[in-house]
């Protein structure tokens, strides 16, 4: 009996060990990348031209404060020391405190990653529900109008600096029309008026059913929004058109078409079908290219990002803070690759 | 943003908002003020600790100090705010404080002489940044129960010599000597920090507002104390805003979503000038552009080439053009309305005099390196300072860097000529008069490299003898006038070169009156405003 169970045990077990299996390579790689991004901004952040201790400090402090802060800050230590401090207290979940403003970096992180968040969503939805279906469209009609108009859009997208496209997005909307609210994420009257539950306003107004807020959050957020939407509708629009026009002239389409499908149906139940896992990719790589934080948006909007966040912590030298923000950045990048390739298993059973 | 970028961006606005003005316009609430700035160096809200321009914003209107400035009549001088009254000792070495009966904290609690024996104490045991501040008068953490002492509703403080009264006041007005609230702050007190921790994002004070919140990069809320020993502030709360781009700013006070915008660049404010409900203000501030020489150097050491430079530096040029608005010409020391400040400007831009002082001084085919921060402005004086030397024979090597890369070797006096700006630490005179004319010892191994005059290896000539005087003198016209001395001798003698002070100017609704950022001797304050 025992010998006969052996096999069938054996059996059920061995996709569970690969699942394991899998999973703990998964998380190898996630550790060995994480590890490896740490170590390289660690460095480059110390060997950077910029100075902490003056940041503290200031210009003028005598050099016994400076030697005093220089040291409070573990510098003295080898280079390979400072960084398995840093290591040490980041697998403990302490991020650190920010050396400027002494607040810990996870709490500033936790306050500015939502608006982030919230923006890059907003913006890659409106990306995504407009580019995919122009990219479609203009491939379908190669060569006509409608084609020539995503062309003249994809390309303004990529060509117009996104400096001056905000400034006078700002201009136009908020300005000369009043269509819009101005810079920041609430007028200043709306401010604190819902409870802070998960930082995106749009949310926590909603939850609250505080619609005077909702309203006055989507007016602030739909400029900016809409303009790092613009650019990954340039993205999305092109990558989809040059994906449909592959799949549009392959055999296959052609067949679909002789069995009397109508028009309809083979483009959006078989050659859009095959260009899916494809686009997931374009997707995810541009959402994490918003959530990385658009800093000049983030700038001219007066939008408290974790892009502006970074640099401003990066031109302050505040390491603790840019650390804090690049493992965040990674683990955003880490998190849309895993989840790319669970959907790529889900649309595409070859990839299983 | 480069200049051109900013000068289209400035131009597309105009047009655009001169063009059209369809919408209807904003307004903020009578009760509220809403300004715009660049808040991103606010690091700490304690007064002990707290050293940056929008961090001291927020401390002058939260804490009260034993003496302060009144904001609609700064050129008064130092008054009494938490000290009603003072004596000083016979010896000059003690001053005696008279607290004010009636005054409250925020939270309550009466303001007593304990708090403010409490809040000097703190400071100098916590040897902050700005502790310097106090610790000049000779306080130490082991000295302070003698020095710093309270008695009933008196304080009395002692300084290890007879410095002039003026000094030791004018510094109890900086940021450092805001009175916090003994009772609250020890409730927060972690490790021994004495509340340290707390008061970093939190306040404690009796000032005309207290703090709602802090968002780093975000805002500032304030709202008013309707307690205030002067009268409830009329604008109940106060929001400052952190929008980092000019044009952003402009946009908002175009609109009236905001009342005051702090930072706009000279193409904004000439916009902004011209548009309907919009008023430009300007004040001094205590910014000053030099440059200087290191003494080092054998060339730069001799005293005709020190003078040569005076004369190669294009001031009005630059004044009226790419710092239009932004600085004033200013050869002293001292900014403009500082104590002993004087507006002798003798320099202009003369080539051929530069020519025969250094024909004097026998120099010829010179080369030197000047550095400078990576700051547009200062970039552009380096540019023009370059074209002029090189009028004159001498080639001048621009190595631009961060901070650390040039502070470093302008701190270890490697440089040859330092191009850059200076802003003072305290309202008094010696702050300025301490760095730039005071070096008792011109030694490397000194390492005194807080002191401007070390790092450019000059001896002052007998000019810090000087300033010691100046420090001890309590007739306060006499000093003015020592400092002024001292600055005619610093403008001939010295291889500084000082080019421009600063201008603030803020931009504002029309119906906004009385704001003051506070010129070049302390922050800005609010409570006095009204709309």
């Amino acid at each position: 009996m025992a010998l006969a169970e052996r096999p069938t045990g054996g059996r059920r077990s061995a996709p569970l060990i690969h699942w394991i299996k899998s999973i703990l390579k998964t998380l190898g790689t996630i550790a060995i990348t994480m590890l490896g991004l740490l170590f390289v901004t660690f460095i480059i952040g110390r060997v950077m031209p910029i100075d902490p201790v003056l940041a503290i400090v200031g210009e003028r402090a005598s050099q016994s404060t400076y030697d005093a802060v220089y040291q409070q800050l573990g510098l003295d230590k080898p280079l390979l020391v400072q960084f398995f401090y840093y290591l040490w207290d980041v697998l403990h979940g302490d991020f650190g405190n920010s050396l400027l403003n002494a607040r810990p970096v996870s709490e500033d992180i936790a306050r500015v990653f939502p608006a982030t968040l919230e923006l890059a969503t907003l913006g890659v939805l409106i990306g995504i529900f407009l580019g995919v279906p122009l990219g479609v469209i203009a491939a379908v009609k190669r060569g006509s109008w409608i084609d020539q108009i995503a062309r003249v859009v994809a390309l303004v997208g990529y060509s117009m600096p996104i400096f001056w496209l905000g400034l006078m997005g700002l201009l136009v909307f908020y300005g000369v029309l009043g269509w819009v609210g101005g810079p920041g994420r609430l007028d200043i009257f709306y401010e604190d008026v819902v409870p802070t539950r998960t930082g995106l306003i749009l949310l926590d107004s909603a939850i609250v059913q505080d619609w005077d807020v909702f309203r006055n959050a989507l007016t602030h957020i739909i400029l900016p929004a809409a303009l790092l939407g613009y650019y990954s509708l340039a993205y999305i629009s092109r990558m989809t058109r040059s994906f449909m026009l592959e799949q549009l002239s392959a055999e296959y389409v052609i067949t679909a078409r002789v069995k009397g499908l109508s028009e309809r149906q083979v483009i959006w139940r078989h050659a859009f079908k095959n260009i899916r896992v494809q686009l997931i990719t374009v997707i995810a790589l541009s959402y994490a290219n918003l959530l990385e934080g658009s800093v000049l948006t983030e700038i001219i909007f007066s939008w408290p990002g974790i892009g502006s966040y970074i640099t401003t912590a990066l031109l302050s030298a505040d390491m603790n803070a840019v650390l804090g923000g690049t493992v965040v950045v990674g683990l955003i990048f880490i998190c849309l690759n895993i989840f790319s390739d669970l959907l790529y298993r889900f649309f595409d059973p070859r990839s299983k | 943003m480069n200049a051109f970028s900013r000068l289209l961006t400035g131009a597309a606005l105009g047009m655009a908002l001169a063009v059209t003005s369809t919408s209807a316009m904003a307004e903020t609430p009578p009760n509220m003020l809403v300004i715009a700035n660049r808040i991103d160096d606010i690091t700490t809200l304690d007064p002990a600790e707290s050293f940056e321009f929008a961090g001291s914003d927020v401390s002058r209107n939260v804490y009260q100090k034993l003496v302060n400035f009144d904001p609609l009549d700064l050129d008064a001088g130092y008054q009494p705010d938490i000290a009603e009254s003072w004596d000083v000792s016979e010896d000059g070495t003690s001053i005696t404080f008279k607290i004010r009966d009636g005054l409250t904290f925020h939270s309550g609690n009466p303001v007593t002489a304990e708090d403010v024996q409490f809040s000097l104490r703190r400071a100098i045991i916590l040897n902050k940044t700005p502790a310097f501040i106090l610790t000049q008068f000779g306080f130490t953490p082991e000295n302070i129960e003698q020095t710093i002492v309270a008695d009933g509703d008196t304080l009395t403080i002692t300084t290890d010599k007879p410095y002039a009264t003026s000094f030791v006041l004018n510094c109890l007005t900086s940021t450092i000597g805001g009175i916090v609230d003994k009772k609250t702050v020890m409730e927060h007190d972690k490790d021994g920090d004495l509340g340290n921790e707390w008061l970093k994002t939190n306040t404690a004070g009796s000032g005309a507002y207290s703090l709602v919140s802090w968002k780093p990069n975000e805002s500032v809320t304030l709202k008013s104390n309707p307690d205030f020993y002067l009268g409830a502030p009329t604008m109940e709360r106060v929001v400052v805003r952190h929008v980092q781009e000019s044009a952003s700013q402009r946009l908002l006070l175009e609109r009236g979503d905001i009342d005051i915008a702090r930072n706009l660049n000279p193409e904004d404010v000439a916009g902004a000038s011209s548009v309907d409900g919009v008023k430009i203000a300007d004040e001094l501030k205590g910014r000053l552009m030099y440059v200087s020489l290191n003494q080092k150097h054998p060339e730069l050491s001799k005293p005709q080439v020190r003078q040569a430079f005076k004369y190669l530096i294009d001031y009005e040029g630059m004044r009226d053009s790419f710092l239009k608005g932004q600085y004033t010409i200013h050869q002293n020391f001292l900014p403009q309305t500082y104590l002993g400040a004087s507006d002798e400007a003798p320099f202009n831009f003369d080539i051929e005099k530069a020519k025969s002082l250094l024909d004097e001084a026998g120099v010829s085919g010179l080369e030197i390196e000047v550095g400078v921060r990576e700051a547009q402005e200062r970039i552009e004086i380096a540019q023009a300072m370059q074209n002029a030397l090189g009028q004159v024979g001498i080639k001048m090597n621009i190595t631009v860097g961060t901070a650390k890369q040039i502070l470093a070797r302008y701190r270890s006096r490697e440089l040859d000529v330092y191009l850059g700006a200076w802003g003072p630490d305290y309202p008094d005179p010696q702050t300025n008069a301490g760095t730039f004319a005071y070096n008792p010892d011109n030694s490397d191994e000194a390492n005194a490299t807080g002191l401007l005059a070390w790092r450019n290896s000059w001896d002052t000539d007998g000019l810090t003898e000087k300033t010691n005087a100046a420090v001890v003198e309590n007739d306060t016209v006499k000093r003015a006038d020592m400092y002024k001395t001292i600055q005619a001798d610093f403008r001939e003698t010295s291889p500084f070169v000082i080019m421009f002070q600063q201008i603030e100017q803020s931009a504002m609704r029309d119906n906004v009156t009385d704001f003051s950022t506070g010129q070049a001797i302390t922050s800005a304050s609010y409570w006095q405003v009204t709309k």
